[in-house]
């Protein structure tokens, strides 16, 4: 059995551009608080800002949820969005369905998922029946990657 | 090289003058595609873009970038610099093309940020 050391949920909101990547600088800071090494910080943070877009842009807005173990940082995003229909394609480097406003503000280069895959040392993505997506993120602790 | 001699080399405004701008920097990356930004750089790297949004400032947070120069001379909002201050990522803003600040600045030693320049710490150091 494991201890938690903290949880926090972070609420993101559809397509709001004006907060969109506030729950991962959130969750940036309660690290840094925490005293973890910067190099885990930046793995966390950026695994966390690429969950929350996905979840601004595709995935209707939802959750970001944080909790930190002795043995790991877990990071769950969960939304309501339409669910990621091929995963396979969706992982690969330049696969993106975001349209033109989307490009124009900087997203949709297609790398977002396979970022959170080499930030991460467990990446679990699930299509919930009722529609929507769960990505599961951890990052051990004590461990290098 | 620091951002105040960043600043002169591309005739730069520096839009955040409360920010300290002495820390040395060593390499750049030029992007307006923020997943490659977050893939693609290391801590302390200076981004020039052509972006001038809120993302571009928390992609440079959570990277953990020196600094930003929004090229081409567009105008920056408010709250762009707002959220800059608050997250200490110093802003410059030049007249100048993406070709033409990235151009002078290799001209004068800025590095890519690639794997073959020495890294101690993810922090690029020139060889
Ligand atoms: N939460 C989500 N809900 C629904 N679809 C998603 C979700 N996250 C990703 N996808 C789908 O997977 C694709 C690839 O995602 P990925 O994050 O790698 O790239 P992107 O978001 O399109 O661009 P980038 O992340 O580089 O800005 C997306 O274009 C989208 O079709
Ligand atoms: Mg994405």
């Amino acid at each position: 059995m494991s201890a938690t050391l903290c949880k926090k949920e972070f609420y993101v909101q559809k397509f709001d551009f004006q907060h969109a990547g506030k729950a991962a600088s959130d969750v940036r800071k309660l690290l840094m608080d925490y005293g973890y090494e910067q190099q885990l910080v930046r793995r966390v943070a950026i695994a966390a800002y690429e969950a929350e877009m996905n979840m601004v842009i595709h995935g209707q807005g939802g959750t970001l949820a944080l909790e930190i173990d002795f043995e790991y940082i877990q990071l769950v995003a969960e939304d309501n969005g339409p669910g990621i229909p091929n995963l396979q394609l969706a992982m690969q480097e330049g696969y993106s369905t975001a349209g033109d406003e989307i490009r124009e503000i900087g997203f949709g280069a297609g790398m977002g998922l396979p970022n959170i895959n080499r930030c991460v040392d467990f990446l679990g993505i699930q299509n919930k029946p009722q529609g929507g997506t769960i990505v599961t993120m951890q990052v051990s602790l004590g461990a290098e990657k | 090289m620091n951002l105040y001699e960043v600043a002169s080399k591309v005739d730069a405004r520096i839009l955040t003058p409360t920010l300290d701008l002495s820390r040395e920097v060593y390499c750049a990356y030029g992007a307006d595609l923020l997943s490659d930004v977050l893939a693609f750089t290391r801590p302390h790297t200076l981004l020039l873009t052509g972006l001038f949004n809120l993302q571009v400032v928390r992609t440079a947070e959570v990277a953990e970038l020196a600094g930003i120069i929004v090229v081409r001379g567009k105008t920056v909002d408010q709250s762009l610099l707002d959220l800059a201050c608050a997250s200490r990522i110093p802003i410059l803003q030049t007249k100048l093309t993406m070709f033409e600040s990235c151009g002078r600045l290799y001209q004068v030693g800025m590095l890519p940020c690639s794997k073959d320049v020495e890294c101690v710490n993810n922090v690029c150091h020139p060889m």
